[in-house]
């Protein structure tokens, strides 16, 4: 039988606030446990929760970015359990009135295939402390730092069908929220988390098959991973006559496979209400156009731009248009450069070989945006041959001289576009190469374009690189030529 | 001494004639002498008051001119307050010193009023006669048979006795207006909003409430001059201004609309608290107010809402008490929910329990439409009740309660006791601030007058009583307790 997938996301994205979401805590991540805690993160008796105006401010932002409808009242409510790193036993979150609408995202599969994905609603709610259980004989720690940090969960429509579509929809919230600036979106600190609906039901039926999710997938890997592992999973269940149980299952990335945490029958019963402590968030159509009129430029625009407007391949399009950082530089490049062909390759190829081979993210550059643009500029109005200016480049990146034209200048590396200079070259190459020139002087004029590559190689040596290629091709080949 | 009001020592204190600290020792005296009787106290800041009474004076004689400034007082102990512990009357809280002062307790340190300490409450204010305490219940000064009401039941004992001259109380269904009737002394219940509750402990969020409990309507126009008003730590506090409730006490009544809610006058309403009610009425009408009986039709389903909101909210507010961060943890627990469970089992009082198990069942899947959602509903209707009513009248008048305070220990039976607040709930449910007055005795246990008006109409309650005592001696009646020099 042929199956389909269907998958939902629901992502957590830590917002970067200064502070928490109900009270003045410092947010920074990694500080010793539980200094960053107060009266309100520890749920003391007395204490009280104030929203934090910044939090909403960007979960509006993101709801303007996917398009979502911005209901004019939000509601907080409280989400009731018992866990020791949950100080007041409950969360506060959004169960009834979330903060953001309806709205979509659009993925990049291949270079040309692009799919909606449906947001069901995002909402705010404070993040828990964590447990410690290493390092204290048996007993648990609790770190109260992350408590009450905020998040906004954004939960999308069941409208992914593998896991690639699912990989490319984290990508895209992902990129969205760091356009923005809202998140870090750093997976690794646990910025942004997600858990994973998934269901597999056979071809061309209508209704949904029984959905597990799978909580802590931290990682785009991770993600294509557990939802292989969990199709595979469910589809071997079902053909050999079993049900899948709706259930929460966690994700092992060390065995790569998924666990039941709970089922159904186990699952907690909140006890949702309004939060008496909160008032309803009011939010006014002046507020929302103040804040649409902050959105920068957003990934899905700025890849129709960089296609459209500087005649970018899809993919190149796609790809500099991934993190805002990216494309940035690219921009500032080709503003410097001039030629928007040029700069995608350069960035795409030289600037992201040498930053991946040193595990560097693009803003921590040591060839800036200004320098690689003047570099290029360089290539495009012919001072360097393209020999030349990988070795300007890597100049640059060890920090030997302020910009492309001084190093061009120390090292001598000015192309040498002068004719009579480059036959000179020619005619020295050719006097010391009889027996090559010989054969080829002999041979059939279809084999001469290959033979034509040891010359243009010696003159380019004789030159030290600096010679222009193609002069010297055309120059070498007339002269060959008109040998007898 | 201890048989003024604050609004004489005010102005004794004013003129030099007396200072802070002879009051301050003597009432310090009178609570060491007395309150053995009584148990109103569950803390006494001997010291901290005495120093308190000598910055104060300093404060004076450096020019100083908070009107307060010197006045003793003492806090519910459910205020939190800086070094002092904060039990809120419970065994879970009995080791717990809060790392910051309340709102209202920062505001009346800052007017220069001096702690004699915190008084005793139901726990976590979930009563009718201070017997839920975990310190002991409280005794009535009038009669020490008599319980003293709830949940302020220390504060309304310990003014009434003349251990203080004024405290602060809370009111989440009536714990401010019912023991201030029992004990026959002014309380005032303000405007959901007009006080904050940043550092109060929660049991109901959307009803609690805090407000001055004192010998006069003149007193508690001091007090509520000092602790209203707007505060960034409490999202739910009204940002409108506060006026000086001082001012209108001695507009004059003629013309003012009273209402009286025929559903207040009912059956359950003992005979000689309504002939009381009725006569005080009476006085009204002979300062030229107009009397109407008027109906809140909701008024019968105000007590089930109640019991609906205000454990539902009390279950989730009181989860943080968990053994994990602070208060009563358990002994040797085996595992987390050993640790929960026992702690819980431990810390919390019948009462409290009681209201927990109501909260968590009537906020369960497959409940909470049906409670939660529809006592909402009918708070909204009982408190379109009352915005109707305030189109006719200016105030309404009736009981604070429909008995005299009863004898320790008459109540056993959850809901006879949960009845005694039959007249207060609806006011909170409905956000608007009452007043509960002096206006006679059945049997030597005082009678309280409800005034109620509309919302942040805390100025004309103010007046409204005041003229009441201008024109009547019920609020100067003394026990015999009260009459025993320290």
């Amino acid at each position: 039988m042929q199956w389909e997938t269907v998958i939902g996301l629901e992502v957590h994205v830590q917002l970067a606030t200064r502070s928490k979401i109900f009270s003045g805590a410092s947010t920074a991540f990694g500080s010793e446990p539980n200094t960053q805690a107060s009266a309100v993160d520890l749920g003391l008796p007395g204490s009280l929760p104030v929203l934090n105006e910044q939090a909403v401010a960007m979960a509006v932002q993101f709801g303007l970015a996917v398009h979502a409808g911005i209901p004019e009242v939000s509601v907080f409510d409280r989400k009731n359990y018992f866990y020791p790193d949950l100080p007041k036993g409950y969360q506060t979150s959004q169960m009834y009135h979330p903060i953001v609408g309806p709205g979509e995202v659009e993925i990049t599969l291949d270079d040309e295939v692009t799919k909606r994905i449906r947001i069901h609603h995002a909402h705010l709610e404070e993040d828990a402390g964590k447990s410690l259980h290493e390092d204290f004989q048996g007993m648990t720690g609790i770190d109260l730092n992350r408590a009450g940090t905020p998040l906004l969960e954004i939960v999308s429509e069941p409208d992914m069908r593998s896991a690639r579509e699912a990989a490319a929809y984290l990508k895209a919230i992902h990129s969205i929220v760091t356009y923005l600036g809202i998140s870090d979106g750093n997976m690794a600190e646990g910025s942004m988390r997600c858990d994973v609906n998934v269901s597999v039901r056979p071809k061309g039926q209508e209704a949904f098959g029984t959905r597990a999710e799978i909580k802590n997938v931290n990682s785009f890997r991770f993600v294509e991973r557990a939802i292989a592992f969990e199709v595979e999973r469910q589809i071997e269940l079902i053909e050999d006559g079993g049900e899948v149980v709706q259930e929460t299952r966690l994700f092992d990335p060390e065995r790569d496979e998924t666990r039941s945490m709970r089922t159904k029958e186990e699952a907690n019963d909140y006890r949702y209400f309004p939060c008496p402590d909160l008032l309803p968030v009011v939010l006014d159509q002046a507020y929302l156009d103040h804040l649409k009129g902050q959105l920068p430029e957003l990934p899905a625009d700025k890849r129709a731009r960089f296609q459209n407007e500087l005649g970018l391949s899809a993919y190149d399009a796609n790809v500099l248009s991934a993190s805002r950082e990216m494309a940035e530089f690219f921009e500032e490049a080709h503003q410097v450069c001039g030629d928007a062909k040029q700069a995608a390759n350069w960035v795409q190829g030289e600037l992201s070989g040498a930053l991946n081979r040193e595990n560097l993210g693009v803003v921590q550059s040591p060839v800036s945006a200004q320098q690689l643009g003047q570099l290029i500029k360089r290539v495009v109005d012919g001072t360097i041959n393209g020999k030349a200016a990988k070795e300007v480049f890597q100049a640059l990146w060890n920090g030997q001289g302020r910009d492309a034209d001084e190093v061009i200048e120390a090292k001598g590396l000015k192309q040498v576009t002068d004719t009579g200079a480059i036959e000179a070259m020619i005619d020295e190459v050719i006097a010391e190469n009889p027996a090559q020139v010989a054969q080829y002087r002999d041979a059939e004029p279809d084999k001469r374009g290959k033979m034509i590559g040891y010359f243009v190689g010696q003159v380019m040596k004789a030159s030290r690189g600096t010679a222009n290629p193609q002069q010297v091709n055309g120059l070498l080949k007339e002269k060959l030529d008109a040998l007898r | 001494m201890h048989n003024q009001t604050v609004t004489q020592l005010a102005a004794a204190l004013k003129s030099g004639e007396l200072s802070s600290r002879e009051i301050t020792a003597h009432y310090l005296q009178r609570i060491e002498r007395l309150d053995g009787k009584l148990n109103s106290f569950i803390s006494v800041t001997a010291e901290q008051a005495l120093n308190g009474a000598e910055a104060a004076d300093k404060a004076r004689a450096a020019g100083d001119t908070h009107a307060l400034a010197g006045i003793p007082l003492a806090l519910k102990d459910i205020f939190c307050t800086k070094g002092v512990k904060t039990s809120c009357g419970s065994k879970m809280l009995d080791n717990f010193e809060a790392p910051y002062d309340a709102t209202v307790v920062e505001k009346l340190s800052a007017a220069h009023t001096v702690s004699l300490g915190k008084t005793n409450m139901d726990e976590f204010a979930m009563g009718s006669s201070n017997e839920n305490s975990h310190y002991g219940p409280v005794k009535n000064p009038w009669d020490l048979t008599a319980v003293p009401g709830g949940s302020s039941g220390g504060s309304a004992a310990a003014v009434a006795a003349g251990l203080v001259p004024a405290a602060l109380g809370t009111d989440t269904g009536g714990s401010i207006r019912q023991p201030a009737a029992f004990c026959g002394i002014t309380g005032l219940k303000p405007t959901y909003g007009r006080v904050s509750r940043f550092g109060m402990i929660a049991y109901a969020s959307s009803l609690d409430q805090a407000g001055p409990m004192a010998r006069s309507a003149s007193d508690c126009a001091h007090l509520l001059n000092v602790i209203a008003g707007h505060d960034v730590r409490d999202s739910t506090c009204a940002t409108r201004g506060v006026p000086d409730y001082t001012e209108q006490l001695n507009a004059p009544l003629s013309g003012l609309k009273i209402g009286l809610p025929k559903e207040y006058f009912g059956e359950g309403l003992n005979a000689d608290v309504e002939r009381a009610v009725r006569e005080a009425v009476k006085v009204y009408e002979s300062l030229g107010a107009t009397v109407r009986e008027v109906s809140l039709p909701h008024t019968h389903y105000a007590i089930p809402a109640y019991y609906v909101i205000a454990p539902a909210e009390a279950s989730s507010n009181l989860s943080r008490y968990d053994g994990v961060r602070f208060g009563h943890r358990c002994e040797d627990p085996k595992d987390l929910i050993d640790l929960y469970t026992r702690t819980r089992a431990e810390g919390f009082g019948e009462e409290v329990k009681r209201r927990i198990l109501i909260g968590t069942h009537t906020l369960s899947e497959g409940f909470f439409d049906a409670y939660y959602i529809k006592a909402q509903k009918v708070r909204r209707l009982i408190r379109q009740d009352f915005l109707d009513a305030f189109e006719d009248v200016d105030v309404l008048m009736g009981p604070a309660a429909p008995t005299t305070a009863f004898d320790l220990g008459a109540k056993k039976d959850p809901v006879s006791m949960y009845l005694q607040d039959i007249y207060t709930i609806a006011v909170n449910l409905a956000g608007i601030p009452g007043m509960s007055v002096p206006a006679g005795f059945v049997d030597g246990r005082p009678v309280g007058l409800q005034i109620l008006g509309t919302h942040f109409a805390e100025a004309q309650l103010l007046n409204v009583a005041h003229q009441f005592q201008q024109a009547t001696d019920w609020h100067l009646q003394r026990p015999a307790l009260a009459e025993e020099n320290a």
